[in-house]
């Protein structure tokens, strides 16, 4: 018999893995490990949220929604989405719920890309945009983002990339891993960008209600970016919602029509217990509030502790995320990561996973308790003594 | 009036931090703030002459800690007074240290009184003995309690929460 990886789709055979699954591993299985390595909350799914799905299942909530999600949901999303950013999305056929916004963005790259089409992505970001448009048969063109612009893509380096098989963009800002956000200017500059060049934008907002200065702008919401704009956003980070697995797409009823087409076929619909939650969620600001202040806090602890050890860091303004610089440290990023769990045993990131560009910093979350971050800080302390 | 309303939401989230936990160092409410250490001391220092802190005290599940105390809700229905209503009452009875709480309510009984005591006698006699017996006090109806499960926005059973793991991207 053939060797069985000789039967695997080329596509998905040269897909890198994430190279770093051992160190996963690794971290995964020790004891004592503070974790600055993950990307979710650490508060639980607030009560409320919780409560009311319990609910559902006892009034028997367990079947299938409409594909479209439920229209109570949707409703109450529409709304909300009218009143955070002035932008009205239809409930029905321009909102899509989906499970998860990794889904989501799945669905907008096969919905629009042919064999060939170009999509243009700055980074660092987030491992699945790459991966997702290879396999939708697209080709992604990389702008490397870099610290001396606080890791925020320029308009004119999305400009230098246009070819005329470039279809769309992706934008996902408050970043993952990086922590930077853009300001309004700096969108509509990109806007104009995608105006005169036709693009499409996919814009990633999952991280949008974890601003802590300044606010953050939808890109829908900018001058003639609507029917443009793929807006995909969810419950996971802002709701501490992530393994319910609920995200959503609201845009152009064509292109979320055509999303609906493949959604329907492969995925039927979310969970519907996941949606009867997100229900109450969109009830919860109060609870939203007090985790953002929380996290607030951290991150200045965390900034603040990171550029006192020497890791120089510049201010993230979203997401949960502090990338501080490493590179003077000798070691890259790999190394230092892998280092540092071995040594004093915290759990970072390095900055490659995320992007070539991402080399020479890691990602320290600050999803963790104030308790966490200090003793992850002396323990870093510690760390970098040894290396000196 | 901006500044003022700089001022007071600064004194809302430093009040929020402390009710969390009033352990913190200044320097480390500095930090979690953004601010200054000196404006952490100038603020608490205000907060504390205002009288807006009253204190700075543990949350205690005496439960665990092996101590017995026995604590009693009691509702007492009062006659109010000519000018003072109810306070030179409550005043009256919030002076006794058995007395953990007194707080005006709505609905058949005017005052509810936290009791605590050693057993349930040296409780139930207080009650017989200091409240029962005030002039203005009609009635009492004293509800011993079983078991604390929440206080001060503390649960005290051990909540499960699942592991997140280590690394997620």
């Amino acid at each position: 018999m053939d060797m069985m990886s000789d039967r695997i789709a080329d596509r998905v055979k040269q897909m890198k893995g994430s190279g770093i699954r051992e160190f996963f591993d690794i971290a995964q299985r020790m004891e004592d490990a503070i974790s600055l390595g993950v990307g979710e909350p650490d508060f639980v799914t607030p009560w409320r949220i919780r409560e009311a799905c319990i609910f559902s299942l006892e009034k028997g909530y367990t079947s299938y929604t409409s594909n479209w999600g439920l229209l109570e949901l949707r409703e109450a999303l529409s709304d909300t989405i009218y009143k955070e950013t002035g932008v009205y999305y239809d409930p029905e056929g321009e909102l899509l719920i989906t499970t998860g916004v990794s889904e989501a963005a799945d669905l907008a790259l096969r919905a629009m890309l042919n064999p060939g089409d170009e999509v243009i992505l700055h980074e660092p970001s987030y491992v699945s945009y790459n991966p997702c448009t290879v396999f939708a048969g697209g080709t992604t063109v990389c702008v490397a983002t870099g610290v001396e612009d606080e890791f925020k893509v320029r308009a004119e380096q999305i400009e230098e990339k246009i070819t005329e098989r470039t279809k769309a963009l992706i934008l996902s800002y408050p970043n993952n891993p990086t922590g930077a956000t853009l300001s309004r200017k700096e969108l509509e500059e990109i806007a104009d960008v995608a105006n005169e060049h036709d693009l499409l934008v996919i814009s990633d907002e999952v991280y949008g209600k974890l601003t802590y200065e300044g606010t953050h702008t939808c890109f829908a919401s900018l001058n003639g970016m609507k029917e443009k704009t793929i807006l995909l956003n969810g419950f996971s980070k802002a709701y501490a919602m992530t393994g319910w697995r609920l995200g959503y797409a609201a845009g152009n009823k064509e292109i979320i029509e055509a999303m609906m087409k493949i959604h329907q076929y492969v995925m039927m619909c979310a969970p519907i217990t996941a949606q009867m939650a997100a229900i109450e969620a969109l009830r919860c600001e109060d609870e939203v509030e007090r985790m953002v202040s929380e996290y607030n806090r951290r991150r200045r602890v965390m900034v603040d502790g990171l550029n006192s050890l020497g890791l120089s860091c510049f201010e993230p303004k979203g997401a949960f995320y502090t990338f501080p610089y490493i590179e003077n440290t000798g070691l890259t990023s790999a190394e230092f990561a892998k280092r540092l769990l071995f040594e004093e045993k915290v759990v970072v990131i390095p900055g490659s996973v995320f992007g070539a560009c991402g080399e020479g910093f890691v990602r320290c979350a600050y999803a963790v308790s104030q308790y966490e971050i200090k003793e992850a800080l002396e323990r870093i302390e510690r760390f970098l003594t040894g290396i000196k | 009036m901006k500044e003022e309303i700089k001022e007071k939401q600064k004194e809302v989230e430093m009040l929020r931090i402390l009710e969390e936990n009033a352990r913190l160092s200044d320097a480390e409410i500095a930090r979690m703030m953004g601010i200054k250490e000196d404006e952490v001391k100038a603020i608490i220092a205000e907060l504390e002459s205002k009288k807006v802190i009253r204190k700075y005290k543990a949350v205690i599940n005496y439960e665990k800690a092996g101590i017995e105390t026995v604590q009693a809700l009691i509702d007492v229905k009062v006659s109010p007074e000519r000018d003072t209503g109810y306070d030179s009452v409550a005043e009256r009875i919030s002076r006794f240290p058995e007395v953990q709480s007194v707080r005006l309510v709505s609905g058949e009984y005017d005052l509810s009184v936290l009791v605590s005591g050693k057993t349930m006698q040296e409780v139930a006699y207080f009650v017989a003995e200091k409240i029962a017996p005030l002039e203005q006090v009609r009635n009492t109806l004293t509800h011993f309690l079983l078991k604390t499960y929440k206080e001060h926005g503390e649960i005290y059973g051990e909540e499960g929460q699942g592991k997140r793991l280590a690394v997620t991207l």
